[in-house]
């Protein structure tokens, strides 16, 4: 009794072949439409301001913690540092040591853009910046050095205002 | 004039002025109109404007790449079948008339010799998908014979009743017969489509895309199952040649149906001496929407699937045709 009713069939309009002709009116429409695409060196996309495009790095922020490197999927953050010793502050203190950074490459060949190096920094030395235009000819250009991470410093956006 | 020289300065005047222009052109078109049926640009850079020069750039490209034979395939063979691709293709265009007395061939038996000659392309295939030595070139190979067999039928007899209603065979008299149609007395200067050739123009249509291996018929090279069917193996100068050869005969089948069912080189409205100059002119606009309709087949409709295909030409293209043939041939002898 209900056997033919549960068989969920297509729909069949009454024309037969209408469904190709309604195909071809839709992509004669289109025809005569501007096209959506964005003609790329010539016109350049704007992404969102907090598009993941590519890491900057804040030297002076990070502490060597090297949780970045520990929590990144691909391991494609290379971190290096020693530890060197401060002079006291006041006289007869005790003399201090900082943790110091020697080398900070990040591989973007490796790199998946998953932002948890950003996340999971303690100290706020990562950052995420829009830009996407660093395309390389050779492999080895795509592994950024601190110096290069810290240029792009320069293109993270201000973070929006704290609400009170 | 002669003989061998009329025949190398038709030969080069054919090639170098419609084939592969022609070919060229099309090619470019199809870039261009699927890119903006998909809301793309297409082409743009190659050439300056419009990317006009994308076609060239991609044949000079193609002749850079190495002419790779498999270590299995039928060598001979295999290095033969696109020439007689391309020559099945070419030999076309002998018998189009581009204008009462531009033709390069005008044989009685024209349209025989076309529907022989366009089934050449056929063997061509099969000798491709034999002879690479590779499943999916075997297959494609015989889908495209299986195709082209079944289809040719729909397309002779469709073309059987254009001989019938014309009383002729020869191409220029097809067109002359469309140029001098009366029907009830009435002076009525129209193409074959508009009068009583509708379901010809149809089954031509559907049999020539078939015949071209074109979407929605393009089970022989169907990529998401056969990789490119006989294809596959090719490359370099040779693929170029199969590439070529597809776009030619898609003019050439255009040039036919224009000639059969759109009044070929003939216009309503224009003076019969000045068909010589505007003739050309006339014929190439007819072919252009007929190629720009297949482009936009192609790029609309969904592939159908191999027994769908077969139904369709035996069970419903084959009757249809044979009607036409009946219904033609009464109002022939009647009126």
């Amino acid at each position: 009794m209900a056997g033919d009713d549960r068989v969920t069939r297509p729909s069949r309009s009454g024309i037969p072949m209408k469904g190709l002709f309604i195909g071809m009116w839709v992509t004669l429409k289109a025809l005569f439409k501007k096209p959506v695409t964005v003609n790329y060196p010539l016109e350049k996309e704007i992404p969102v301001p907090r598009a993941r495009g590519v890491i900057a790095l804040d030297t002076e922020a990070c502490t060597v913690c090297m949780l970045c490197a520990r929590e990144c999927p691909d391991w494609c953050i290379y971190i290096e540092g020693h530890k060197e010793e401060v002079p006291p502050a006041k006289e007869g203190g005790r003399i201090r040591t900082r943790a110091k950074l020697d080398r900070f490459d990040i591989d973007y060949a490796l790199c998946m853009y998953c932002g948890i190096c950003v996340e999971v920094c303690p100290f706020d030395a990562l950052f995420w910046s829009p830009d996407y235009e660093y395309s390389e000819y050779q492999i080895d250009g795509m592994l950024h050095d601190s110096q290069r991470l810290t240029d792009w410093l320069a293109t993270v956006p201000q973070p929006p205002a704290l609400e009170s | 004039m002669n003989f061998w020289l009329e025949l190398v300065l038709k030969l080069v005047l054919i090639l170098g002025l419609v084939v592969l222009p022609g070919a060229l052109v099309v090619i470019f078109g199809e870039l261009k109109i699927s890119a903006h049926m998909q809301s793309r640009i297409g082409p743009y850079f190659a050439g300056g404007r419009w990317g006009w020069a994308q076609p060239l750039a991609d044949g000079a490209k193609f002749i850079q790449k190495e002419d790779l034979i498999p270590a299995a395939a039928d060598d001979s063979v295999y290095r033969l079948a696109p020439y007689v691709v391309l020559a099945g293709t070419f030999a076309t265009f002998v018998i189009i008339p581009f204008g009462p007395d531009l033709v390069a061939a005008d044989l009685d038996l024209g349209v025989f010799y076309l529907l022989a000659i366009s089934s050449i392309t056929t063997i061509g295939v099969l000798m491709a998908g034999w002879s690479s030595g590779n499943k999916y070139s075997l297959i494609g190979g015989l889908r495209a014979g299986a195709q082209l067999i079944a289809y040719e039928l729909p397309m002779v007899l469709a073309v059987v009743a254009v001989a019938v209603q014309a009383g002729t065979l020869s191409l220029s008299g097809i067109v002359e017969a469309q140029a001098e149609m009366s029907i009830f007395g009435l002076d009525l200067h129209l193409p074959y489509l508009l009068t009583g050739q509708i379901v010809g123009f149809v089954i031509f249509m559907i049999a020539a895309l078939a015949e071209l291996s074109r979407i929605p018929f393009d089970m022989p090279i169907a990529e998401s199952e056969l990789t490119m069917g006989y294809l596959t193996e090719y490359s370099g100068l040779r693929f170029t040649m199969f590439f070529l050869g597809e776009y030619a005969s898609m003019i050439s089948f255009a040039a036919v149906a224009a000639t059969l069912y759109l009044g070929g080189y003939y216009a309503p409205f224009v003076p019969t001496d000045a068909l010589n100059v505007l003739g050309p002119i006339i014929l190439v606009s007819k072919v252009a929407v007929l190629c720009f309709l297949m482009i936009w087949f192609r790029w609309t409709w969904p592939r159908l699937r191999e027994d769908q295909l077969q139904s369709l030409a035996w069970h419903w293209l084959i009757p249809l045709a044979l009607v036409n043939i009946v219904v033609i041939a009464t109002f022939k002898a009647v009126l």
